[in-house]
Parts: structure tokens; C-alpha cells; sequence
């Protein structure tokens, strides 16, 4: 899994241009799953089995899109002047670097600082791409680019830029292999989505889960720790297990949802969380509210420095997602 | 033909003037869009085989294509552009621009012919002292005044504009032509300022000329789908349904959006303006991204080819904030590929904003010409 993990996240794939990411994904599942479509808005759609007596059609989606930058101008020494997609922080960019969709990389440089204690304003930072005038600088007005930073392996634990959301896109690849591999029978219908532009206002999951329709759907994607120094009190840490949420900013999960997962990790003793996320909201949001409502929960693997260039999560944590989806996925859900 | 293009407008003709004139002259704050919809129907009517409408008060108009139609057509989803690919169905393409514009709505009778306003729609309270402004059906004549310079002292001048000091005087005797819960807009008349034009609500008025402009002589190729739509100053309400109710293969937004290209207008200090948005005179700008939608990049690729291959003037506009209908249209129903096209304009939301004659005279043209060479095929490849 470690080596699908460091394939997924060294692609870059800012939210609106997750196309690369897409054709990864697909390689790794079209021989698993009868039909991969993408839609209007370019999210992934695999569906696995079919509905039988007792099944539901169930909608999982991990988000393939991470946060990013986007230019606005190059002046005429060729730096370039960017916007944010997505929640990106400005303390988290002097000294980065960026890779384009194209390949170019650069540095993000700022403007003589004021107060060197605080990090500058995006519109008094640039990214240098080692152009030596306009004419040479080979990026345009629109252009998107990513964190570069190359994946880290800790051991159990891993470090790299968006995990944030290709830690969930793993475990929804690993999810279907294990289907596959231990021929499970489930009386479900199983939608996988590796849905885009999550990371600026869940849009994505919003127009897929209208076409699907489903009767049930769960997120996949990272939640805050409370585990590091001086950090906000939260009570998820890393390697304690994956997280079954109960609440954050945009959805109150549905509670049919949290007992049939909490009742498959119980049965199969598989370790969990429980998961109340003060800010922050998934794609699980816009599944909810879908059409006339979706029963709706999401699965969280705990993430230290979320939206930072190096994320880390635990693979013991992922590993346990796995487990506990395969487990959950072939019992019934009670919706009374 | 008779040649009726004019000095400082080449391209454009008088007919063509004086729509833009009325319509930016009507009145259609959000909520309030009767009188500028009542210009687009008396316009669209003669040339829609359908017209309608909807609860909200969009004006939904259709008009069919004359390209070919292959039969049993009607079956196909309305929503897959790659049914159009394999059997030349003609793309149904919805085009919309918004009829409302910024103001104020009236909420409290202070008597005395003052009145206590609520803003609708994004307006700088900065913007406001000294305006007049026009309130109701009727249009009565007000004010929204301030205390005079020479009466302030120096620290109440460092301060901002505190709204609820401000007052819409409609004087006395016509406090009762008006009434709490009455629309106000800025009075600012039309102006031709030699090759621009001067007005209100510029923002949108020229996207809606746009489309009626394109409505009466569209191309050939495609079922056009034109929504004009009410709410968008206060959270693209209006197109949010209309796209619902259009279900269009792919949608194309007609709006204005602000040209800050002053050499500096803030005091950042900046050696450089790096933040214009747009510039005048750079010709339409084509949106890649703002707040409410990341544009679809085959649909920003074809209109950038197309602008080349036409030899028309274009401009990508900055990326960052701000946002159109298309942020609620591309979102409904199972996806909608969108993209906006905006005029650039200076000074919007602002009781006079400017705009280049021959920056309209292209964007009429370059939509005109994106539509023209729409075909399925863009939307076969995946986005």
C-alpha cells in the first residue's frame, strides 16, 4: 500500500485539473470494477456488484483534487504573481517550491518583509521560475501548480503534500483490491468515486452524487489530530485507528451510518475513533444534501499539518480503513 | 444595408446603442428585475419558440438551431454532450447574463421624507454619501447625504462611513410616494463618453444586450437556451433554478467584471499593478477561475483557439475572487460544463461605472463565433 501511497501523492492535481491523478486511478482499478466513467466535472465513477435482497446502492467518495496555486500575472522580469486554490496558508509558503501541470518548477520567493515574524500576503509573494525576462518564463495567466516536496517514509508513519486526499483515493483502491482478491459477497452496490474539486467547496461530490442517486453515502478523506504540541484539543491521534465522524462544520452524520460502522470495527475489533471535527467539512456534506437527503457519514484517516506541503498520516491507520470498509461493506444497513 | 455604424462605436449601431441606453436606464434591483425583464421579452418575443417565466422571474427564451437534427433525438439525455458526439444532436447550450444590479432596499421610516436603507447586493458604503439615487416604481428623485467637510473634525474624517448614519432623503412631500420595503438604485444616465460609454448597473446590462443581441441572430449550429436571470448580486439565486429547469449540455455566462487597471488605485504602495483583474481595451476577458467555479478548460481552450483563429482581441481575466451565475449553474443537476465571458468595465457596483465601446463590440463578436464552432466533440474528451 506504502508504494501506492508514494505513486498518488507525488502526482500534482490542485482542484479543476485532477486529470493526471484521474489516470493513475484509473490503471490502477479499470480491471476491477465492471465500468469507469467520468463525468461532466471530470470525477472518476467505478461501480462495483450489484444491488441483491437486503442491499443499498452506497455512494464512497475520496477527493483526487489537492490545494494548489494559480497564476494571475508575470511581470516583465518574469516573476510570477499567483492565487490561492483552496485553503492554502501564507506561513506555509516562503521557500516552497511548486511544480506546474506542465513540469516547471519554481520557488516562491516574497517582497523585502516589513516585520520579519510574520509570513507576507499572497499578493506580496511570486514564484520564480528561473525565467531571465517575460519572454523566457514559459508559465501563462491561469496556470496551476502544486506543492513539490518528495515523499517521506518515517516507517509506519509517512510524510508528503496531499495526503489530504490520496491517503483516502489509497484506501478506496486498496478497498476494491481486497474485494476482489477475497471474492467478498455483498449485497450492496458499490459507487466508488475519486471526486474533484473538494478543496473548493466539495463541488465535485455535489454534481455526482445527484447523478447517482444513491441510498447511502461515506466519505473518505483526513480530520485533524489533537496529538501534537499546544495543538488545538482534539481527541484523535495518529495510529489510534481510523476515525468514524460524528460531527464536523457541515454535516451531522447520519446515526444509522455511525452504528453500522461502529458495529462492523466492534465485530471485527478492528481499533477506531471517534471523530468530532470543530472546523473543516467533506465531501460527505454534499452527499447529505443531495436530491432529498442521503443517509451520510465519513470514514477520517488522522492527518498532522493538513494543508502543509508535508502531511503525515500512519499506515497502520490506513491499513485499519481498509479493513473496516471491507468488513462494513458486506453488512446490511438497518435505515429504519 | 444601409451602413448605421457611428463614429466613435465602429461595429456597433444605433439600435444597438439605444438598447444598451434603456436597459442600463431601467431600474432592476435584485428581487425588483420587472422593468429591465419587461425590455428583454418585448426583445426576445418575436424570435422564441419558447418563452417563459419562472417563479423567480428568470426570462427562460429558446431558439432552436437550424443546423441538422438527426431523428428520435428527443430520447437522448439532455445532459450528456457525448450523446450529441456520436449522433450529431445539436448541442443545447445554455447562455446567461443577469438583469439584476446593487442597490438599496428601504427599511425604516424616520419621517420627514428619511429613510433608513439596507444595502442589496454588494455596494461599498463609502461609495454612497453624496449619490442620488431613485426609489420605487415611480423613480422619485433622493439623496443619500452626508454632514459637509467644513463641519467634520479631523478624526471623523479618518473614519469609515458608518451606514447606519446615513439616510435616502426623499424630502417631505413625496415621503409618502414611498414606502418601507421599496427598491432604490443609483440615478446615474447613460453617457457616451467618446469611445466609452458611461452608466449604472453596466454590470450586467451589457451582457444582458449581449444576449439579446445574440438571441435575435444566433448561429445555425446549436439549440440556444437563453436565461436571463434575477438574483445574482445576491448569491446567483435566479440562475441556481434555471439551469435546473434548462438542463443545457454546456453553459456559457455573460457578465461584466471590473477593470482595475489604474496605474495604482489602492495604496498598497506597489510599484507595479499586478492586481487590474482586467484592462480596457484588451477586448472580452475569458474567465479560468474566481471564487464560485474552476472554468471547464476544454471550454477555455476553444474560446482562446477560436479568439486566434478570428483574429479577435481577448484577455484571460486574473484569477481570484468574484464570481457569476456560472458558479451555480455548473454545479446543478448531475455537472454542467461552464464557462463566463465578461466585458471589462471600471468603477462597477458604483453609482457610474465605464466601459470601452470596441471591448462590447468584440466580446459580441468572439461569443458569436464560439458558439458558431461549438461541436460535441470538445465535450467527448474528458475534462
Amino acid at each position: 500500500m506504502k508504494s501506492l501511497i508514494q505513486k498518488l501523492v507525488e502526482i500534482p492535481g490542485p482542484s479543476g485539473f485532477e486529470s493526471q491523478v484521474r489516470e493513475v486511478i484509473r490503471k490502477e482499478v479499470e480491471h476491477l470494477a465492471g465500468n469507469a466513467q467520468v463525468d461532466n466535472l471530470g470525477n472518476l465513477i467505478v461501480s462495483w456488484g450489484e444491488v441483491k435482497a437486503g442491499g443499498l446502492k452506497i455512494l464512497l467518495a475520496a477527493h483526487m483534487d489537492e490545494i494548489g496555486l494559480m497564476v494571475t500575472h508575470i511581470d516583465e522580469r518574469g516573476f510570477v504573481r499567483f492565487t490561492t486554490i483552496g485553503g492554502v496558508r501564507p506561513v506555509n509558503l516562503l521557500g516552497g517550491r511548486v511544480r506546474f501541470m506542465s513540469g516547471i518548477q519554481g520557488v516562491i520567493g516574497s517582497e523585502r518583509l516589513s516585520d520579519a515574524s510574520k509570513a507576507p500576503a499572497f499578493e506580496h509573494m511570486f514564484i520564480d521560475v528561473g525565467a531571465a525576462g517575460l519572454a523566457d518564463c514559459a508559465v501563462n495567466v491561469g496556470d496551476v501548480a502544486a506543492f513539490e516536496r518528495p515523499f517521506l517514509d518515517l516507517g509506519s508513519r509517512m510524510v508528503a503534500k496531499s495526503l489530504d486526499d490520496r491517503i483516502g483515493v489509497a484506501v478506496l483502491i486498496e478497498t476494491l483490491r481486497e474485494l476482489d482478491r477475497r471474492k467478498i459477497e455483498s449485497p450492496h452496490q458499490l459507487l466508488f468515486v475519486f471526486s474533484v474539486q473538494e478543496e473548493v467547496g466539495v463541488r465535485g461530490a455535489t454534481t455526482a452524487a445527484y447523478g447517482i442517486d444513491p441510498d447511502v453515502g461515506l466519505a473518505v478523506d483526513v480530520t485533524q489530530t489533537g496529538d501534537t504540541p499546544n495543538s488545538a484539543r482534539m481527541d484523535v491521534s495518529l495510529g489510534k485507528g481510523p476515525a468514524i465522524k460524528l460531527r464536523d462544520q457541515g454535516m451531522l452524520a447520519d446515526p444509522r451510518v455511525v452504528r453500522w460502522m461502529l458495529a462492523a470495527a466492534e465485530a471485527n475489533r478492528i481499533p477506531y475513533q471517534r471523530e468530532v471535527l470543530e472546523r473543516g467539512n467533506t465531501d460527505a456534506e454534499a452527499i447529505q444534501l443531495t436530491r432529498s437527503g442521503v443517509p451520510s457519514g465519513c470514514l477520517s484517516i488522522p492527518c498532522r499539518y493538513i494543508h502543509s506541503p508535508s502531511e503525515m498520516v500512519d499506515l497502520n491507520d490506513a491499513q485499519n480503513a481498509v479493513q473496516l470498509l471491507v468488513a462494513l461493506l458486506q453488512q446490511a444497513i438497518d435505515l429504519a | 444595408m444601409l451602413d448605421t455604424t457611428i463614429g466613435h462605436n465602429p461595429g456597433l449601431t444605433e439600435d444597438q446603442l439605444l438598447l444598451l441606453e434603456r436597459l442600463c436606464n431601467a431600474c432592476a434591483v435584485s428581487g425588483n428585475e420587472s422593468e429591465v425583464r419587461e425590455i428583454v421579452l418585448e426583445q426576445v418575443r418575436p424570435h422564441a419558440s419558447q418563452l417563459k417565466v419562472d417563479a423567480l422571474g428568470n426570462v427562460l427564451a429558446v431558439r432552436e438551431g437550424t443546423g441538422s437534427q438527426p431523428e428520435n433525438s428527443a430520447a437522448l439525455s439532455p445532459s450528456s454532450p457525448v450523446s450529441a458526439a456520436s449522433t450529431g444532436r445539436r448541442l443545447r447550450v445554455m447562455v446567461a447574463a443577469h438583469m439584476d444590479e446593487v442597490g438599496f432596499m428601504l427599511t425604516y421610516d424616520d419621517e420627514g421624507g428619511l429613510f433608513r436603507f439596507e444595502m442589496v447586493g454588494g455596494v461599498d458604503v463609502e461609495h454612497l454619501p453624496g449619490k442620488p439615487v431613485q426609489v420605487g416604481r415611480d423613480h422619485i428623485p433622493a439623496l443619500i447625504g452626508m454632514k459637509p467637510v467644513h463641519h467634520t473634525k479631523a478624526e471623523e474624517r479618518q473614519q469609515k462611513v458608518d451606514p447606519d448614519n446615513l439616510r435616502i432623503d426623499v424630502s417631505p412631500g413625496n415621503g409618502r410616494k414611498v414606502k418601507v420595503g421599496d427598491w432604490a438604485a443609483f440615478t446615474s444616465p447613460f453617457m457616451r463618453l467618446g469611445p466609452s460609454f458611461c452608466a449604472k448597473a453596466l454590470d450586467n446590462r451589457l451582457g444582458v444586450a449581449s444576449l439579446v443581441e445574440l438571441f435575435k441572430s444566433p448561429p445555425p449550429n446549436i439549440d440556444l437556451l437563453a436565461a436571463f436571470t434575477v438574483q445574482e448580486e445576491v448569491g446567483l439565486r435566479g440562475a441556481t433554478v434555471a439551469a435546473h429547469a434548462l438542463s443545457p449540455d454546456l453553459a456559457l455566462v455573460l457578465d461584466c467584471t471590473s477593470a482595475r487597471d489604474l496605474p495604482v488605485l489602492d495604496r498598497s504602495g506597489m510599484a507595479e499593478n499586478t492586481q487590474y483583474n482586467t484592462r480596457l481595451g484588451l477586448g472580452p476577458a475569458v474567465y479560468v477561475a474566481d471564487r464560485s467555479t474552476l472554468s471547464d478548460p476544454r471550454l477555455v481552450r476553444h474560446i482562446l483557439e477560436i479568439a486566434k483563429k478570428e483574429s479577435l482581441p481577448c484577455q484571460v481575466r486574473q484569477p481570484g475572487g468574484g464570481g457569476t451565475d456560472a458558479g451555480a449553474i455548473h454545479k446543478q443537476l448531475a455537472g454542467v460544463p461552464s464557462v463566463s465571458i465578461s466585458v471589462p468595465a471600471r468603477y462597477l457596483h458604483t453609482p457610474s461605472s465605464l466601459c470601452r465601446s470596441e471591448d462590447w463590440k468584440n466580446t459580441l463578436a468572439l461569443v458569436y463565433a464560439v458558439l458558431a464552432h461549438l461541436t460535441p466533440d470538445i465535450l467527448a474528451v474528458e475534462r
